[in-house]
């Protein structure tokens, strides 16, 4: 085979195509490598967060910004999160994240702060009237990892980051399109009387 | 000399895969041995046919050119072409049919004895023996047992993505699809083990997703049903009876059942009888007492991206849940 042939042109364009395919491919892998096993120190260390004495937020441990907020930030753990979510049952009393018998993640009012702490304290420790502490039923990695899913499908701005695919009916916009922001335009419902102490 | 061995050596390791209790050539079951005899016959067929075709092609390329006219006429080579193109419709005719013949052959018969319904997850196996009775229904994972000489249908689901059934040397392949129900007809001759697996990729563990189809006789085959029917066993032994506790202390009962203590999640393994079974995590490792502190201690690094997460435990607490897994027999 000859070279020859082809013009310079040609060569210089094909190779900045693999280049910018090589760069991307570069690109995603860089940005997230999904860590499946995450130590047992900084594990243990998640637990060791602070709130403030009303119980509404607080300051995550050092370690957590250390690693880049996984859990609120990595597709991955947000959806481990989405998968926890229904595996623990959070539907029977959360629906869809619009409420139910609990309190709506959509209505854009967070009972304790949007804070993802916050939401790791209230799955952890329970909250009054009705949400039960799943301290014993889920490991703290997974705790965070729900807090991440929960607060992404209430949060304001859409995140970059999007979980995984669900074939489930659609009944609200999906996680990355910040399903509470359209909720939260039209302003705050404000707080049930059943729903807990308000901020 | 070094080639013959390379060759010598190629042949062996491809014949060593002709046996073994995970075989399409050596089948066990009459599903398994209606697809052999498809495989055989394709096989002969198309060597036979290739052997002509290559046989006619070199006589064509190293024939003496003759130079004289003794070209064939139209009318001889009409009838070549002629005959070569009923000859193909014929052997592809005949294959169709042999293929459609054997399909029938491994189509489920009107009233199974036994359903069993499998239910693939990432990265193993729930297997429901269902009973109308609620009494009487009881979960596994990863092991069918199956009676010697009877159909047994397979209902086949799937919890995720799309998974497929393979237990080459009693059947062929068929697909778990979420949200529909296939049916397999499973049907062991001899009593043995069979090795199946998952052949459709469904993710990071794809590898380790297997599953043991046990074929008993009649007899034994009862006598496991009533044995998996049964209420956990109650530790006997110290080590045991404390590994209970930590058990049901700890996140494991959130996500796992066993039959007979207020563990009742279902997102993991049914645990009543994970003591019996022959293997832990989908085929990945025997059970033994070893190997399941192994996987309770660290999860993701034998088997990464898998849904159990590392439950901290300290020393003690592993050693007594071991315990306690491994006497649930």
């Amino acid at each position: 085979m000859t070279f020859g042939s082809i013009n310079d042109t040609r060569w210089s364009i094909l190779a900045t195509c693999l280049l910018v395919v090589a760069g991307a491919a570069f690109l995603g892998w860089a940005r997230e490598p999904r860590e499946l096993r995450t130590d047992p120190p900084v594990v243990a260390d998640l637990d060791r967060f602070r709130l403030m004495s009303d119980g509404i937020s607080g300051a995550p441990p050092e370690s957590y910004f250390a690693e880049g907020k996984p859990y609120e930030s990595d597709a991955y753990n947000l959806s481990q999160g989405q998968r926890l979510y229904t595996w623990f049952g959070c539907q029977s009393c959360h629906g869809d994240g619009r409420g139910n018998v609990g309190p709506s993640f959509l209505d854009g009012w967070w009972l304790y702060g949007p804070e993802t702490v916050s939401i790791v304290a209230s799955i952890r420790d329970g909250r009054p009237h009705g949400m039960p502490a799943f301290r014993d039923q889920m490991t703290i990695e997974q705790i965070w990892q729900l807090a991440g899913y929960v607060q992404t499908i209430g949060a304001y701005s859409a995140k970059v980051a999007a979980t995984g695919r669900r074939d489930d009916r659609y009944t609200r916009p999906a996680e990355n399109r910040a399903p509470a922001k359209i909720l939260f335009n039209e302003g705050p419902v404000g707080a049930h009387p059943d729903q807990g102490p308000s901020p | 000399m070094r080639t013959g061995r390379v060759l010598l050596l190629s042949i062996i390791s491809a014949v060593a895969g002709c046996s073994g209790n995970q075989a399409a050539l050596d089948p066990q079951g009459a599903p398994a041995i209606h697809i052999e005899h498809l495989i055989i016959g394709i096989t002969i067929v198309c060597t036979v046919v290739w052997l002509l075709v290559m046989i006619v092609l070199g006589w064509a390329l190293l024939r003496k050119r003759s130079s004289d006219s003794s070209q064939p006429g139209e009318r001889s080579l009409t009838m070549i072409v002629g005959s070569a193109v009923a000859a193909t419709v014929i052997i592809i005719a005949g294959l169709t049919i042999a293929s459609f013949y054997t399909t029938r052959g491994i189509g489920l018969p009107e009233n199974a004895a036994l359903t069993i319904t499998v239910r693939a997850q990432q990265w193993w196996w729930q297997v429901i023996y269902a009973d109308p009775d609620p009494v009487l229904s009881f979960q596994t994972a990863n092991e069918i047992h199956i009676p010697v000489g009877q159909d047994v249908r397979i209902q086949l689901e799937s919890a995720d993505v799309v998974h497929s059934f393979w237990v080459p040397s009693l059947a062929g392949k068929q697909d778990l699809v979420p949200g529909r129900s296939n049916s397999l007809l499973l049907r062991a001759e001899r009593p043995g083990i069979y090795r199946g697996q998952c052949a459709e990729f469904c993710g990071l563990q794809h590898t380790h997703m297997a599953m043991m189809v046990i074929a008993d006789e009649p007899a034994d085959y009862q006598r496991w049903i009533a044995a998996q029917r049964e209420n956990e066993a109650i530790p006997t032994d110290q080590d045991a009876a404390a590994g209970k506790i930590v058990f049901l202390s700890k996140p494991c009962a959130a996500c796992h059942t066993v039959r007979g203590t207020p563990a009742t999640g279902t997102t993991g393994p049914d645990l009543t009888h994970v003591g019996s079974r022959q293997t832990i995590a989908a085929g990945l490792l025997e059970t033994t007492r070893g190997s399941l502190a192994a996987w309770i201690a660290d999860p993701q690094t034998l088997k990464p991206g898998n849904n159990m997460p590392m439950v901290p435990l300290n020393s003690v607490e592993l050693r007594n849940i071991s315990a306690y897994m491994e006497s649930l027999k």
